[in-house]
């Protein structure tokens, strides 16, 4: 088959590999007919994340046609399914507690030292992000190998296209969840930092949760735009002191729940001393850790930060006095997909959800390597790039 | 350990926690035949009765479909078995073992017979989890590394070393308890047959 597989520092490329099989009853084999680009894929693109091998294949966003199944798998050839990023068993205490991305036995059992190492305890297994998180082969490939069928994946009924619900695999579950984690109460002000698709997600989140208004923070024009078309007020960073516009928009209160987007979900596991390098070299790492200071900031006293932003390693000057002082709660975490997914297919099939204003480009997998250079070079009309097997060859 | 010697120490946290370098020593003394001199130990929680997981684990067979480096174990008697290992540099290590005690859905305890490869004891013991959590396994090993110290070195370069090894098989045993299969990232048979040699 073909796949896009990783080998280096913005060197990507679309290989002929072996196609995958099933290894284990609960396993499929899907056809990828939709596979999309995640911001945190541009970290591996950029060469930060530890425990990547040359010929490792990415993608963690993915959808298609089921083709083979395992002697236990529940689904069917022939049905559509959804993938969600997080490999989870369904049986350990974690999946009992609808805790996906904590899940005991997604990892395989020699790939777990590495998180037990850096985070006391392991994390799930994640599709096409380094061996930290299993070393599983990602979904930007024509067929992938999908463990524990008979709990991840959700079957698309017949007629709702792919781009309607090719996001229930990763940012659509992580906006909603960052909303969810915020705990809104009627008539709460709810500030978003970063309007790339997690953070859109979350402004739509929040309003369907009843915030009164959303408050949405980035520096992208376009982004800003997209944001304020669910009806969220902006702050575009680069023009206006954010602190004291947040001050100013909240009567000198402060928002009552923030949210921190920045990180763009990096599912990122980045080791102290590659979060040093990111922070002393790019713009991206001195921003991240800024955004959640200025969210505990910022945040009203007794309110909520929501954190769907990934911080893998260790951060420096973490404000503890205001988040103590002012009394604030504080949830985050990788995202329970499967925990969400029922409800939310059922919200887009209602027509409360929309998500495919995100795209900006459709490829073919074999211009994947394009789409990552494009997605890399320009993050203001790159929205969001679906790449689809299959699909005619588009002229640069 | 029994409750009394317990009583000396400290706290409740278990002897392989401990910092005292004499602590192989008194969990030998606790197990019933103490070979070796290097204490291991690892717990892991299991979410299935303790009754199921005592049963499969006394099959002895079973024990290879879990513990990577197994490459046999033969049952001699109901006590005795035979086991190969797998040692560093595509060498292989082996010796007699024999069921010292057990006790039907609490533990089983075993001794290599004299002549061991690497010299080794330990027990496994099964509890009811706290909370209605399921059963906790602690496997509980001591041995002595091939070749001191420096062995130990060159089982850990080369991931043999038991105390890691445990580990992984442990998790290896829930998986296949918890979900009936266990874990790989392999995305062909081929794969999944080098990663298992």
């Amino acid at each position: 088959m073909r796949a896009l597989t990783w080998h280096g520092k913005h060197d990507v490329r679309v290989d002929t590999v072996d196609d995958p099989e099933i290894l284990n009853p609960r396993d499929a084999i899907i056809k990828v007919t939709s596979t999309a680009i995640c911001g945190s894929d541009l970290h591996l693109y950029d060469g930060y994340i530890p425990t990547m091998q040359a010929g490792d294949i990415l993608g963690h966003e993915f959808m298609g046609e089921v083709v083979e199944t395992g002697s236990d798998s529940t689904l069917q050839k022939g049905q559509r399914v959804v993938v969600p990023f997080t490999i989870a068993c369904g049986s350990c205490f974690h999946c009992g507690k609808h805790q996906y991305s904590a899940c005991d036995n997604g990892n395989p059992a020699d790939n777990q030292d590495i998180a037990r190492e850096m985070y006391g305890q392991p994390m799930s297994g994640l599709f096409g992000y380094s061996h930290m998180t299993g070393g599983y082969a990602g979904g930007q490939a024509e067929y992938v190998r999908v463990p524990f069928s008979d709990v991840g994946p959700i079957v698309i009924p017949d007629g709702i296209e792919d781009d309607k619900v090719l996001f229930l695999s990763d940012i659509l579950p992580t906006g909603w969840q960052a909303a969810e984690f915020a705990q809104i109460e009627p008539g709460d002000t709810v500030a978003v930092w970063g309007c790339g698709p997690v953070g859109l997600f979350a402004v739509q989140s929040a309003f369907l949760m009843g915030a009164e208004r959303v408050i949405a923070i980035d520096h992208f024009p376009r982004r800003l735009e997209l944001a304020r078309r669910f009806g969220a007020e902006t702050i575009n960073f680069e023009e206006t002191k954010t602190y004291e516009a947040l001050m100013e928009m909240t009567g000198g209160i402060g928002p009552d729940a923030c949210i921190d987007a920045v990180g763009l979900e990096a599912h990122g596991l980045f080791v102290d001393n590659v979060v040093e390098q990111i922070k002393a070299s790019t713009f991206l790492g001195t921003d991240r850790t800024h955004a959640i200071r200025q969210a505990i900031h910022a945040c009203r006293k007794g309110g909520r930060v929501s954190m769907p932003a990934v911080y893998g390693g260790f951060v420096d000057k973490f404000p503890l006095g205001a988040f103590m002082e002012k009394g604030l709660t504080l949830k985050t975490g990788q995202t329970h997909v499967q925990h969400y997914l029922p409800g939310l297919l059922n919200a887009i099939i209602e027509g409360k959800i929309d998500t495919t204003f995100l795209i900006s480009h459709r490829l073919p997998l074999e211009q994947a390597a394009e789409g990552y250079k494009l997605f890399h070079d320009q993050q203001n009309e790159a929205t969001k790039i679906v790449l689809k097997p299959g699909l005619d060859r588009i002229a640069a | 350990m029994s409750a009394d010697t317990q009583t000396e120490w400290p706290d409740e946290a278990p002897l392989t926690t401990s910092k005292n370098s004499d602590s192989a020593k008194i969990a030998g003394e606790a197990l019933v035949e103490p070979k070796g001199n290097s204490l291991s130990g690892t717990t892991v929680t299991i979410n299935r009765p303790r009754a199921e997981l005592f049963a499969y684990w006394r099959e002895l067979s079973n024990l290879a479909r879990f513990m990577e480096n197994v490459v046999s174990i033969e049952q001699v008697n109901g006590r005795q078995s035979r086991w190969v290992v797998k040692a560093p540099a595509g060498k292989t290590v082996g010796w007699t073992s024999v069921i010292t005690e057990e006790s039907e859905g609490d533990f089983i305890a075993w001794a290599s017979e004299d002549g061991a490869d690497v010299p080794n004891s330990g027990r496994v013991d099964f509890r009811d989890a706290p909370g209605g959590r399921g059963t906790w396994v602690t496997a509980t090993i001591l041995y002595d590394p091939p070749g001191g110290v420096l062995g130990k070195i060159i089982a850990k370069m080369f991931q043999r070393e038991p105390a890691i090894q445990a580990r992984r098989d442990l998790r290896r045993f829930k998986q296949l308890m918890e979900t009936g299969e266990i874990a790989t990232a392999a995305w062909t048979r081929a794969q999944l047959e080098e990663e298992i040699a």
